[in-house]
């Protein structure tokens, strides 16, 4: 008696537009979307997912450029970090661009997709906070050619998530010609996985910045209160720039909100304080704050 | 500064222009470097016997626990599984350790360690086998585990043996002796983890004859065969190792953890049986580095001569003692380093714990004590305000001198001429001196890094390492040469970890018979045994054993010729294939000279023997000592406190350089592996329970992590009672470099740096 058989993944499919992979996945409701693979088949190498089927995601050509549609970029989910760090697209979205060349070693940059990592929804996820900080759309494509949109942080959040047989199609991102920074702290020198992230985005048409922190919490975190606290500072008609104290008070801001101080103490007892890593952490995303928007500033 | 130092080749002083095409001395390439880059080369995971059977552990997942019952018929009645064995199914020996055996093959009724082998399985498939395991119904009664080793010594015993290994207290000098200048610190290193490259992996096929061949990537074959015939309860003769290609030995290769379940259930299913660990299983079984908290007090003069060096040292051995007895000893030996210290006073304990085992990784004991000797050295020439290498230079150790164990250091000890030459080297340009394009900040090239909050910093250490084992270990290696129609062949069971034994061994033939064509035979344990590939070794015990072969054949053959031309062997030149008298006048080819015979020849290598240390830690306990001086160039991004190495340079004693190519990569690699240490490369465990037991979350050093590795000087000075009077070169770069690491990083932030790996937080200059 053997056992070989029944361990192997039955039915590969190799659907050629968005439709027809919605409908294969309709058709075999176990069956399992895979694009770049990168985290989907570390786990099925983990023995943590058997799945049933395949359905690969790598022949859709719809999904792999971006077109313009009035003032934004329709990316495909199936664009790779590899394509999106390029020149070109750097001219676009820079902080996009940016994420996507911070992501992991070439090997993985070259399979590993924008669908695939909003899929994936990891915390150390390196393009979240750039979508994030983007007000970035998800256009979900259903079954019977259905589209509907779903902004990128509600799924992030899991207010609202993807149903059955249905798939990330596009991202629609705002395209703001003006500075955005991507900013990212790691163990090491070589390819990390982030201990914190930053993505600063400037909106001179609305007067606003935006800003998104990613790696410390299981989603990408914005501090509106800052974002708005400094955009006031900021002469949106002249010399863009902001003093140093300006830039650290933001800093500061930024990281009091996404890592607030631990409740203050009942009276008599001593007042509670973060251990040293989360002071460091804390410390870590002010310095990122502030030298995003430096940088997007100067 | 300019560039300049860019223009010297990474590896100076290498080529050398005179290096010769064969022999010792020349870079000949390993003979299997080819089948490693194509990758063709045969790892123990490729192996495929007909009809094989795949293996799975079950391993605990708590660190410390009874067992109450273990069920495996769910395993058994699995379609496809073939056999589960446990602690019930053992026929000889129950523990096993490679020096003491205190560990089980399985678990029975307490569990020490997260990840402790419990049952193993064979199926038909690797997926069920590993399905089988997880259906072990296993009950435990969860017990509170010792994590902490400085609990260990008050903690209910965790094992029959007691919860202390060792304790070593050496005293040497005067109690009461005291300098001007005090300085002490508590320092704390790591758990850094072998983490080789390929993961234990192995094929065991039963023998008709009842016995067993276990294929598998061992360091130390026959020790492994005998382990294995112990708990197989077999002669040693009926258990055969054939060792493969090992891929990557920082450690001890390979886990007897896996070898033995693999023998187990081969010789109960009468099938071939294959393991090939994950990655998470391979960070759960194998030995890791001693974990270790080290206290330390240093008494200088005004002068900054050292007076009294006062440590207590305690190493955290995990569950089970492997080769903590020699790490306490020579972490106790060196605790002062390449110094003169008139009066020394070092405790040392190693001690039982719940944390994963600890045991042998390059330059055990020895690198932990640097870090902290040399800390302190840092901290004394802060208070006398004297430049580092200067307070080195005047307490630095040399030939003759004498070790706080009482041993005379006879061997060649050129440890000011080290640091000197580090020290004189010219130091890397700054960031700001190259085009933008060409920085590389700490966080690296898509990182965060500010060039404003970039501070850089110059830290310099010494260390120093034993070679071969110590404290009466009896040394010895056996080699066969035999030479046939011209070509040579060497058969000795040293193993090739990737050290290069196979290429120096080949070197050594071409050098003493002249002939170029080498073969070196596959190593499997029907041949005498040559010990483990540790220490150094093979370059010494196993070397000297080939070359005394060779020289035997060597005699063999010009024995008649000498005979025929009226003159003594000694005048007669081998080279090229020709034998030429001292005076050029009479010439024959060793072809002819064989006259189709085969000539062979069986020597052994015994260095002089070694004595254990003392009760006060005192003894000749080591057959020779090596050298090394790294001086570590840092950026510190000091806002994050991210850091980058920038550049190590070396100055490392060598005895002899046997093969210029091959030594510079030894050092690149274990400066490389050193700076791993110092940064990131610590296995991190939660209440004795490993958190992140993958690449992701055990960041080994990439390109872009390894710095520039400057070999700024080899000092040839020989070792005149070591073959060829070379010195083993690879494990005392991973001894000094993270010193020097965390020294530069000190220099660069103004931090104390007590704690390796260096967290990010200790390198942040704080407002």
């Amino acid at each position: 008696m053997t056992t070989h058989a029944p361990q192997t993944t039955r039915s590969v499919t190799l659907p050629t537009s968005l439709d027809e992979a919605v409908a294969a996945l309709t058709a075999m409701p176990a069956a399992v979307p895979v694009a770049g693979g990168t985290d989907l088949m570390a786990a099925v190498n983990k023995g943590q997912l058997r799945p049933a089927g395949l359905v690969g995601l790598g022949r859709i050509s719809e999904i792999r450029g971006w077109r313009y549609q009035d003032g934004h970029a329709l990316l495909g989910a199936g664009l790779t970090h590899a394509r999106m760090g390029r020149p070109d697209f750097a001219a676009l979205i820079p902080a996009l661009a940016a994420s996507a060349r911070a992501a992991g070693p070439p090997q993985i940059r070259n399979a590993g997709t924008l669908g695939g990592n909003i899929a994936t929804a990891a915390a150390t996820g390196d393009s979240l906070p750039v979508l994030a900080a983007l007000e970035a759309e998800l256009i979900i494509a259903g079954p019977g050619g259905a589209r509907r949109e779903l902004p990128v942080s509600h799924l992030l959040a899991g207010r609202e998530m993807l149903g059955p047989a249905e798939l990330i199609g596009h991202v629609r991102v705002p395209l703001l010609h003006a500075p955005q920074v991507f900013l990212k702290a790691t163990g090491r020198t070589g390819p990390g996985r982030a201990t914190a992230s930053v993505a600063v985005v400037l909106d001179p048409v609305r007067r606003g910045v935006r800003c998104a922190v990613g790696a410390i919490a299981p989603m990408p975190l914005r501090p509106m209160e800052a974002e708005r606290w400094i955009a006031s500072l900021i002469d949106w008609d002249g010399e863009r720039g902001l003093s140093v104290e300006a830039l650290t008070a933001f800093g500061e801001y930024v990281a009091a909100a996404c890592i607030p101080d631990p409740p203050p103490a009942p009276e008599g007892s001593e007042a509670a304080v973060h251990p040293p890593a989360v002071l460091h952490l804390r410390r870590t995303v002010a310095a990122l704050a502030r030298r995003a928007l430096g940088r997007a500033l100067s | 500064m300019t560039n300049d130092a860019d223009a010297t080749p990474r590896t100076a002083p290498f080529p050398r222009p005179e290096q010769p095409a064969h022999g010792l001395g020349a870079s000949l390439p390993p003979a299997d470097a080819r089948a490693k880059t194509e990758g063709t080369f045969p790892y123990a995971s490729d192996l495929w016997a007909e009809g094989l059977l795949w293996a799975a552990i079950l391993r605990s997942p708590h660190p410390h626990a009874r067992i109450t019952s273990i069920d495996t018929s769910a395993a058994l009645e699995m379609p496809g599984v073939r056999a589960v064995v446990t602690h019930q199914d053992i026929p000889g020996d129950v523990s096993y350790g490679r020096r003491i055996a205190d560990r089980p093959v399985f678990a029975s009724d307490l569990v020490r360690h997260h990840g402790e082998a419990i049952a193993a399985v064979a199926a038909d498939h690797p997926d069920t086998a590993r399905l089988a395991a997880a259906a072990i119904a296993v009950e435990y009664e969860v017990l509170e585990p010792v994590t902490d080793p400085e609990q260990a010594f008050a903690a209910e015993p965790l094992h029959p043996d007691g919860n202390l290994i060792r304790h070593i207290p050496l005293r040497y000098g005067d109690p009461d002796a005291a300098g001007e200048i005090v300085v002490e610190g508590l320092y704390r290193i790591g758990r850094q983890d072998p983490a080789p490259i390929g993961a234990e992996a192995g094929l065991a096929v039963p023998r008709p004859d009842g016995g067993v061949e276990l294929y598998v990537a061992s360091t130390d074959p026959h020790t492994d065969r005998d382990l294995a015939a112990d708990c197989f309860g077999l002669a040693p003769d009926r258990v055969k190792i054939v060792v493969t290609g090992v891929p990557g030995a920082t450690g001890d290769r390979e886990d007897p953890g896996f070898q033995l379940p693999l023998g187990l259930l081969a010789l109960k299913t009468g099938c071939p049986v294959k393991l090939t660990a994950t990655r998470e299983e391979s960070f759960l079984g194998h030995a890791h580095r001693h974990p270790t908290l080290l206290r330390y007090r240093h008494h200088a003069d005004a002068d900054g001569r050292l007076v009294k060096v006062e440590a207590q040292l305690l190493l955290d051995a995990g569950a089970y003692a492997d080769s903590s007895s020699e790490s306490l000893a020579a972490a106790v030996a060196f605790a002062c380093g390449p110094y003169v210290v008139p009066h020394a006073f070092i405790e040392g304990w190693a001690v039982r714990t719940n944390n994963p085992p600890s045991g042998h990784v390059r330059g055990e004991g020895a690198m932990q004590v640097c870090a902290a000797y040399e800390a302190q050295m840092d901290k004394l020439s802060v208070k006398l305000g004297l430049d580092p290498t200067e307070l080195r230079l005047r307490n630095v150790l040399a030939t003759g001198d004498i070790l706080p164990t009482g041993q005379t250091v006879t061997c060649p000890a050129p440890v000011a001429e080290l640091l000197q030459a580090v020290r004189d080297f010219p130091l890397p340009p700054l960031p700001k001196d190259s085009p933008e394009d060409d920085w590389l900040l700490p966080g690296g090239p898509e990182g965060a890094g500010e060039p404003g909050a970039v501070r850089r910093g110059v830290g310099y250490a010494l260390g120093m390492v034993h070679m071969l084992g110590a404290e009466g270990t009896d040394e010895v290696s056996t080699a066969t040469v035999k030479i046939h129609d011209g070509i040579a062949t060497v058969i000795c069971a040293a193993v090739d970890t990737g050290q290069g034994f196979t290429t120096l061994a080949r070197q050594i033939v071409q050098e003493t018979l002249g002939v170029d064509e080498v073969h070196v035979a596959a190593v499997d344990t029907d041949q005498p045994p040559a010990g483990p590939a540790a220490h150094g070794r093979h370059t010494w015990v196993s070397g000297g054993a080939v070359e005394r072969a060779a020289k035997m054949v060597r005699t063999q053959l010009l024995q008649p010729l000498a005979h025929q031309f009226g003159m003594s062997t000694e005048l007669l030149q081998i080279a090229d294939g020709k034998i030429t008298s001292y005076d050029g006048v009479l010439s024959t080819t060793v072809m002819e000279a064989m006259e189709g015979k085969e000539l062979w020849a069986t020597a052994q290598c015994r260095p002089h023997p070694t004595e254990p240390l003392d009760e006060a830690g005192q003894g000749d306990a080591f057959v020779g000592m090596a050298f090394c001086a790294v001086r570590a160039v840092v950026d510190v991004d000091i806002e994050l406190g991210s850091i980058r190495v920038v550049e190590m340079a070396v100055a490392q004693d060598v005895g002899r350089v046997l093969n210029p190519a091959q030594l510079a990569s030894r050092i690149e690699a274990g400066i490389t592996l050193g700076v791993g240490t110092a940064l990131t490369e610590n296995l991190r465990t939660t209440r004795g329970v490993i958190r992140h037991p993958d690449l992701t979350g055990y960041a080994l050093p990439t390109a872009l992590d390894a710095p520039d590795i400057r070999i700024v000087k080899l000092v040839e000075e020989r070792d005149v009672v070591a073959p060829f009077g070379a010195k083993a070169a690879s494990a005392v770069p991973v001894v000094t470099s993270p010193a020097a690491v965390a020294a530069a990083v000190r220099a660069a932030t103004g931090r104390p740096v007590n704690r390796l790996p260096i967290r990010p937080q200790a390198a942040v200059a704080l407002p």
